[in-house]
């Protein structure tokens, strides 16, 4: 299982650098946010798949599941999401004002003299 | 008062909160923004007072103890970095009361300066290395809005670089804690010091280390990883500039030393020559742009890059001496970027130009701009005896005992080429003739000279002060070179 997840985020990661590679804004932000999904899939693999029951008093197995590496999930999870959001709202501010969403035209040569 | 070190976190959070609720009422705002920035550089001198009397100070959040919760920790390095911090803010804070323009004031640009100051102390207080991420993120968030704030064409152009950038690398800053987590099973710095010390750290964790170089150096701009900084700096307003030149990368560095002295030093002879290289590397690159543009903002900005590259070089060392020099040299380096970043802002306010040819003549109208200039570039450059030449020194001597010559010969010729490129803006931008400027009022550029010559003040007062300020410095390094004291004051209690 835990094999399988690897090569998920490993597809993961490769669709989002090929995304982030392409000129187009939009192209790029859904490969941070593929990116962002790939790191959390890993900190889930990383803690073992299926190891016992959930960590609760009530439950009386014989081993839990760390829960500390969901916790960790959550909190990246909302920080993703917010900055993808900010990111998001950024381009489109951008495109309003450069008149473009190709990475190329944003080179900007301003103070590079 | 155990609680003293969350204070200066806490305070900019809780302002930041408040300042969101007034922020059509820009003099109120300004008041609060002063008083409670004032209130954290208040706070953060008692720390420094506390920690340098009873040795390091922990918190414990939520009362779990700490190998399982999440632990704030205060040694005298974080506590002086946290200081500085706020006393840089404070001044920034003051500077833009007639810089940073009305429309940014009215849009928030003051709650997302504490928010920027959170995240900053933050980073430098934590004691979990989750906790640094979290932190990280505040701070990158405040970053992301303050880049954009106002909303020209560059900003929002450099904007989108900066943050791309920045995502990637938070990602990769996600998955190297990940892997640590898998190999050692605790998030929590002083315990994953002592876990690493009884593996040994086998090649799994020498990789990881490596992982970690890359993470902080993209924030603190190292040799191969700075590219995205000169655009990035030059897009936002300068007193904005001067917050992320003085404090952002520095966090970067901060984050390099602390896992490099505490979590990797046992095998120093492969990890620790990377970073030595890496940072001559930069200081090279940061010469050669610092000398090559004519442009006062960029030639500056290179200037950071410069600075980072000598502080970690006296890191590589792993030399007691050479590690006090760091500590002392970063702190030196955040204060007088700032002030240099402020007094270049001066210049551009009343010239209306950030083209070194466009410029000339300043020191006839404006000679106290002009000699504050000179000594804060001085001071940059490492003129005895101000401040910039006492933290070389004890860089150099730690290198030369350790038999890093090139290095060493790196970063003495690297002075001379910063003392070229400052005294270049000097001789160009306020000697020569005078020309016609439709600047701002004189009275106006007087409140804003003013305000950054204090911090001017302050890097004099600090290389003057060298001798008195020294034990705290020691006590800094103390910790860097022996992770024990750290270990210590965590988990045993």
């Amino acid at each position: 299982m835990e094999i399988l997840m690897a090569i998920v985020v490993g597809i993961l990661f490769t669709c989002s650098v090929y995304l982030m590679l392409s000129k187009s804004l939009l192209r790029i932000i859904i490969g941070t946010a593929l990116l962002s999904h790939g790191a959390h899939l890993l900190i889930l693999t990383v803690s073992g798949l299926k190891g016992g029951a959930a960590p609760l008093y009530g439950e009386h197995a014989e081993s839990y599941v760390d829960p500390l590496p969901q916790a960790l999930i959550l909190t990246a999870i909302v920080i993703a999401f917010g900055v993808t959001a900010f990111f998001l709202v950024l381009a489109y501010r951008a495109y309003q004002e450069l008149g473009t969403d190709n990475v190329d035209q944003m080179r900007g040569t301003e103070g590079n003299d | 008062m155990t609680n003293l070190l969350i204070l200066p976190i806490l305070i900019p959070l809780i302002t930041a909160v408040i300042l969101m609720f007034v922020s059509k009422y820009v003099n109120v705002q300004r008041g609060i923004a002063a008083i409670s920035t004032a209130a954290t550089v208040a706070a953060s001198l008692v720390l420094i007072n506390t920690v340098s009397r009873d040795g390091i100070q922990t918190v414990n959040l939520g009362s779990w103890k700490a190998p399982f919760g999440i632990t704030l920790v205060s040694d005298m390095f974080s506590a002086l970095l946290v200081t500085t911090t706020s006393i840089i803010t404070l001044i920034v804070v003051l500077y833009s009361f007639k810089s940073i323009g009305i429309d940014r004031e009215r849009f928030y640009y003051y709650p997302v300066v504490q928010f920027l100051l959170v995240g900053v102390n933050g980073a430098f207080t934590t004691g979990d290395i989750f906790n640094l991420f979290v932190f990280f993120e505040v701070m990158l968030m405040s970053s992301y809005v303050l880049i954009v704030l106002g909303g020209t064409k560059n900003q929002l152009r450099e904007g989108i670089k900066y943050i791309l950038v920045n995502v990637i690398s938070s990602a990769l800053f996600v998955i190297t804690v990940a892997y640590l987590y898998s190999v050692l099973g605790t998030l929590n710095m002083a315990d994953i010091s002592q876990k690493i010390a009884e593996a040994n750290q086998p090649g799994i964790l020498t990789a990881i280390a490596i992982l970690f170089l890359i993470v902080f150096g993209l924030k603190g701009a190292i040799f191969p990883l700075y590219f995205w900084l000169p655009g990035s700096y030059y897009a936002p307003p300068t007193p904005i500039l001067a917050l992320f030149g003085a404090l952002l990368t520095k966090v970067g560095v901060y984050s390099i030393i602390r896992t490099n002295t505490l979590f990797f030093y046992h095998d120093a002879g492969f990890t620790h020559e990377i970073l030595g290289i890496l940072a001559i590397l930069t200081i090279v690159m940061g010469c050669i742009g610092a000398i090559a543009y004519w442009d006062v903002k960029k030639i500056i900005i290179y200037n950071i890059i410069i600075a980072v590259g000598v502080i970690l070089f006296g890191v590589s060392t792993m030399n007691p001496d050479a590690l006090e020099g760091s500590v002392y040299y970063l702190v030196h380096d955040m204060i007088i970027k700032a002030a240099l970043f402020l007094l270049i802002g001066v210049m551009i306010k009343i010239t209306g130009t950030t083209d070194l040819k466009k410029m000339g003549g300043l020191i006839k109208e404006y000679p106290w701009l002009g000699w504050t200039f000179l000594v804060a570039a001085f001071s940059l450059a490492g003129i005895p005896p101000l401040s910039g030449f006492i933290g070389k020194l004890m860089i150099l001597r730690g290198s030369f005992s350790e038999g890093a010559y090139i290095g060493a010969a790196v970063v003495l010729a690297s002075s001379l080429l910063v003392l070229y490129s400052v005294i270049k803006i000097f001789l160009n931008g306020i000697w020569g003739s005078p020309k016609p400027y439709h600047g701002i009022a004189k009275g106006h550029a007087r409140y804003l000279w003013m305000t950054s010559a204090v911090l001017v003040l302050l890097a004099v007062l600090y290389g003057f002060g060298a001798e008195i300020l020294r034990p705290l410095f020691t006590q800094a390094a103390e910790v860097l070179t022996d992770p024990n004291l750290y270990i210590d004051a965590v988990l045993k209690e």
